[in-house]
């Protein structure tokens, strides 16, 4: 019993807020200025910005150059609200359906 | 036999919280004025600006806002306190249950006030008795001495059992009345009330930990259990406390004072600043041959049934128990009345020596909106001259 509710964070007891999405974010990499917006507006706290490896990019992307920081969404936890889509300056982020 | 003789100072019950809480010396507190409390406030922000302490004052724009405000405070693991009165502290009730829930040590020093309307800023205990079920721990005072001396006690209880923590004087009488009253070394305080170790803390990020999520029917109900467990223990905690205050101050509290009950036939029981008027009134009739005594409740909550009840029972010649209350509960009986009654329900039967446990309990109900008592109105009470409901 955590008295008084009190819980000691454990990621893997975190409900995955990720099954409750159904318009999913999708980032431009190459739009994406790294501003970080976005990681200050989003209320489950799962974006974070990351340095780019080009080995994970899709094709058509690989204009952008190795290492440029860019965000990066956890879909384990991401549950589509659309609030990073809606704050991103540089309109970056689109909503898809999941 | 007291060991601190050479610090006696004259002081409000209002001048002698802040006098306690400047030795407690407390990292936060949100404050926001009114009266009777403030002089509590004032006379710790003069403290804070004279650099006699280095308590952050956070002045907010409200009492829900002041009680947010030292939850906040004391989650992020600051020690925290606060003061209060009546329609301020009516404001906060939304926060009290906050506080209490999250098992936060805040203390609170309550004036305690009419409450509107029609408005009176004069003292009765109407809005603590407000937020008798708040689940925070209520410990009422007599005096200037006692508000000195259970602030400290109460910081030390709050910290010691995870709860929050009301010390409560009356409005006017006690927070505003100068008395005479011995302070302790302030070197002697801090190593009373110890270092201050919360076991959460928000700013421990090393540790982070949620406070107040959401429950919902799987798991509120386990937590309210818990939260009444939690309150179980302080009437322990409450006694040992006081021993250990005992022991640097020479003065004794408990659960309750008794007054001159060894072989009294009447007994008075009563909170607050009134147990001073029936001292003398008490003293007046015991010249005259009356058996007449006092039970001075001092923690209100938790409720000391069991105490009580052998406190009273114990006294095999008791024929009449007169129940005193500075509070209404409209509708029902006088909250102080319901639970003499709730504690004296559980005598055994027949204990030895005694066969009868039935007493003649009467309720009188005094001093709403600062209405003066006299020591003549209550030696009318204890010889039988005044048989009403309501002390006028």
């Amino acid at each position: 019993m955590e008295h008084g509710a009190i819980i000691k964070h454990d990621i893997k007891k975190s409900p995955r807020t990720g099954s409750w999405r159904y318009m999913k974010p999708e980032v431009d990499k190459e739009k994406c200025i790294g501003c970080a917006t976005c990681v200050a507006f989003c209320p489950d706290a799962c974006i974070e910005i990351n340095p780019v490896k080009l080995a994970k990019l899709a094709t058509g992307q690989d204009k952008i150059k190795n290492g440029k920081k860019v965000v990066a969404i956890d879909y384990e936890f991401c549950k589509g609200c659309g609030v990073c889509a809606q704050v991103c300056p540089a309109r970056a982020i689109k909503m898809a359906k999941n | 036999m007291t060991k601190n003789t050479k610090n006696k100072l004259a002081l409000t019950g209002g001048y002698a919280a802040a006098y306690a809480l400047r030795q407690i010396e407390p990292d936060v507190m949100p404050i926001y004025p009114i009266t009777p409390q403030t002089p509590i406030i004032e006379t710790y922000a003069k403290f804070v600006a004279d650099g006699e302490v280095e308590t952050e004052i956070i002045e907010v724009e409200s009492e829900h806002s002041a009680m947010s405000a030292a939850i906040g405070a004391s989650a992020a693991g600051a020690r925290t306190a606060t003061a209060t009165s009546s329609q301020g502290f009516a404001y906060m009730h939304e926060m009290l249950y906050v506080a209490s829930g999250m098992r936060l040590p805040i203390l609170m020093v309550v004036a305690a006030r009419a409450l509107s309307a029609p408005l009176s800023i004069h003292g009765d205990h109407s809005d603590v008795m407000g937020s008798r079920d708040s689940g925070w721990v209520q410990i009422f005072c007599e005096n200037p001495q006692e508000v000195y001396d259970k602030t400290i006690i109460g910081m030390k209880l709050a910290e010691r059992v995870g709860l929050p923590v009301m010390v409560i004087m009356d409005g006017f009488n006690t927070s505003h009345s100068v008395e005479n009253l011995e302070i302790l070394d302030a070197k002697i305080v801090k190593k009373f009330i110890g270092e201050y170790q919360p076991e959460h803390s928000l700013l421990d990020i090393e540790n982070p930990v949620t406070f107040g999520p959401v429950a919902l029917q799987e798991s509120y109900f386990e937590f309210k259990i818990d939260q009444e467990e939690a309150m179980g223990k302080v009437s322990e905690e409450y006694r040992k406390i006081t021993e250990e205050f005992e022991k640097i101050s020479g003065r004794k509290y408990g659960l309750f004072e008794e007054y001159q009950t060894e072989d009294a036939e009447k007994v008075l029981a009563l909170i607050g600043s009134v147990a001073g008027t029936a001292k003398d009134a008490i003293d007046e009739l015991r010249k005259k041959g009356e058996k007449v005594g006092l039970v001075k409740i001092e923690l209100f909550r938790p409720f000391p049934f069991d105490a009580c009840r052998d406190a009273i029972h114990r006294v095999l010649g008791v024929k009449e128990i007169i129940v005193m209350d500075r509070a209404q509960s409209i509708g029902s009986h006088p909250p102080l009345y319901s639970e003499i009654i709730n504690s004296l329900y559980q005598i055994p039967a027949s204990p030895a020596g005694r066969q009868d446990t039935k007493y003649q309990i009467r309720s009188v109900v005094y001093g709403l909106g600062g209405r003066d008592v006299f020591k003549k109105q209550i030696e009318k009470i204890l010889e039988g001259k005044f048989d009403g409901k309501y002390l006028t």
